[in-house]
């Protein structure tokens, strides 16, 4: 493996984490402040991508990433009014918008289920013209990404020191101090998934600007491995501010990617990804749990063993 | 001030279960009222306290404040006015969130992208300082990782700190240990009389329910049974109250036997 190969992996290591860090950041918002796990994040994820191809495509490859993000705050509203005002569930209103979405993305893509961008001019083909002949020739995937990413932790760290924010926060806290608070909780949490979902839809706009290609079917299971680098992140950074834990899942998502390149280069076939994020989200869950548990069980244990040899 | 007219409320209308929480209660409270209510579990008190912050709407009656209606104002708007503490001090605040964090929200003020200013912290700070708690060394510690005493007074500032029409305080010193309890109900004290709060305080301790304020009311099986102040209150002592607790069970046994 020579220099260019590792340079390649390191790039699209640090290219697909930060895209795919803009969902981890998503997540933070919604399943770790709100404590809302938002099952829509794939479909949404997916809506982000066909709509920013859609309006790519048509020419405006700017213009595309405020309308998929425009159509992830839609997607988060719908899901918000579900489980606030119409009775629903919260993961099944999750699940409810997740399916709807399936057949709204194909309309948004004008009936197909794939979407070529190869001749489109995108945000990363303007930072490709950008950066030829300068000295980051090749990087202009990975400086995109970072420009988003550093602006969407620079928004969160600002927005959570906000009323509105603070609200946010306790609403996934303490829903009922809110409301002493004279706060309305179906307020906070709406604003909160809108947002969420925004970033969501940004991180598939931007992924699909990346790969110029939209498939139908490049959410699926996204909301898992978000989850897997939210987790990661939330391990290596326990403690500190808003923005230390947001650049914590930053980093868990680059981690969680640099995981799965160097699983592939030790031959792990490519479709055992979601497995591996499945099993790193059950123990990242289950490890604390354990901790919990444990001592209790230990105990148990040994009562019943004692009690054994009295018998 | 509050006024209570006719409010009644049966959970589970219709079903085996059916249970008149609420019957037919008429109330006036007065400007800077202090009223102890005492009662047996399951008298009505904390429905009452539901009632008047909002938590369900009563069948029929009406609750306005200061002129004001409120019979149907959601629960977070009437939080406006009416502050309230519970037994549990895990109720009134957000665990994983500072003092400071907490305080700063029930402070509210300003707009909803507003940051608060160093000048903000900094009076909270002075507020947390006069509790005399020394809790004002702990702004940025989470509130999760305080005492049940020390959660509670952050609560009872949280409540007061913009000071409300209306406090209610339903058996906030139950769960703590005597010293906190203590502690807490002198501050209460200090509080309402600084502020001059009218307030409704639920009590189980049939002394402090005398010591406290300057009206008792006992309720029994959703009514008011007994409304006492001045000097008629004065002359009371606990025995007094006990027997009347007693009669009010023993009316309560009548009507049972009546019923079956």
């Amino acid at each position: 493996m020579g220099f260019s190969d590792v340079l390649n992996i390191v790039q699209s290591v640090l290219e697909l984490g930060l895209i795919s860090s803009l969902t981890v950041l998503a997540l933070y918002l919604s399943y770790t402040m709100l404590n809302v796990c938002d099952l829509s994040t794939d479909g949404c994820f997916t809506l982000g991508a066909a709509v920013g191809a859609v309006v790519a495509i048509s020419g405006h490859p700017y213009l595309a990433i405020p309308a998929a993000m425009a159509a992830g705050v839609l997607s988060g509203f719908v899901t918000a009014f579900l489980q606030t005002r119409m009775g629903i569930n919260s993961l099944l209103s999750g699940i409810i918008v997740n399916t709807g979405l399936y057949s709204v993305n194909i309309a948004v893509m004008g009936g197909a289920s794939l979407l070529n961008m190869n001749k489109t001019r995108t945000v990363f083909t303007d930072m490709k013209n950008l950066l030829d002949g300068s000295f980051m020739t090749g990087w202009h995937r990975v400086v995109t990404a970072l420009v988003a990413v550093v602006a969407v932790v620079i928004f969160i760290t600002v927005f959570m020191k906000t009323r509105l924010g603070l609200s946010i926060r306790a609403t996934g806290d303490n829903t009922e101090m809110v409301r002493y608070s004279s706060i309305n909780p179906v307020f906070t949490t709406t604003v909160g998934l809108c947002v969420a979902n925004a970033f969501t839809a940004l991180s598939g706009c931007l992924l699909a600007q990346s790969q110029k290609l939209v498939d139908i079917n490049m959410g699926q299971g996204i909301v898992t491995v978000a989850l897997a680098s939210l987790l990661i992140g939330r391990t290596l950074f326990q403690r500190g501010s808003v923005a230390v834990k947001a650049v914590g899942a930053v980093v868990g998502a680059v981690i969680f990617r640099l995981v799965y390149a160097l699983a592939l280069r030790l031959s792990m076939p490519a479709h055992m990804l979601k497995l591996v994020s499945s099993v790193i989200v059950i123990f990242a869950i289950f490890i604390p749990y354990l901790k919990q548990q444990y001592p209790a069980f230990m105990k148990r244990f040994e009562v019943k063993k004692r009690r054994g040899e009295n018998a | 001030m509050l006024e209570l007219k006719n409010i009644s409320k049966t959970f589970n209308p219709g079903t085996v279960n059916e249970k008149k929480a609420l019957c037919d209660i008429s109330l006036k409270v007065e400007d800077g009222d202090f009223i102890t209510i005492i009662g047996s579990n399951g008298a009505g008190k904390s429905t009452l306290f539901n009632a008047v912050s909002g938590a369900f709407l009563p069948d029929t009656g009406t609750i306005t404040i200061d002129g004001e209606d409120i019979t149907v104002m959601p629960d977070y708007k009437r939080a406006r006015f009416i502050g309230r503490l519970f037994q549990d001090p895990k109720t009134g605040t957000a665990p994983s969130m500072t003092v400071e964090e907490n305080l700063l929200l029930a402070a509210g003020g300003g707009h909803w992208l507003s940051i608060s200013k160093k000048a903000e912290k900094q009076a909270l700070r002075e507020r947390v300082a006069a509790l005399g708690l020394g809790l004002e060394d702990r702004m940025k510690t989470p509130v999760g990782l305080l005492s049940g005493g020390q959660r509670q007074a952050v609560s009872l500032l949280m409540a007061t700190i913009n000071p409300p029409k209306l406090l209610l305080l339903d058996e906030h010193t139950a769960a703590l240990d005597p010293a906190a309890a203590e502690k807490i109900l002198e501050v209460t004290e200090k509080t309402v009389a600084d502020e001059k709060l009218t307030c409704l305080m639920i009590t189980h301790n049939m002394s402090s329910a005398l010591q406290l304020g300057n009206r008792t009311v006992m309720m029994s099986g959703g009514k008011i049974i007994f409304d006492v102040r001045g000097e008629e209150r004065a002359g009371l002592t606990v025995d007094d109250l006990l027997v009347k607790f007693r009669d009010a069970g023993k009316a309560l046994d009548n009507d049972r036997m009546l019923l079956s």
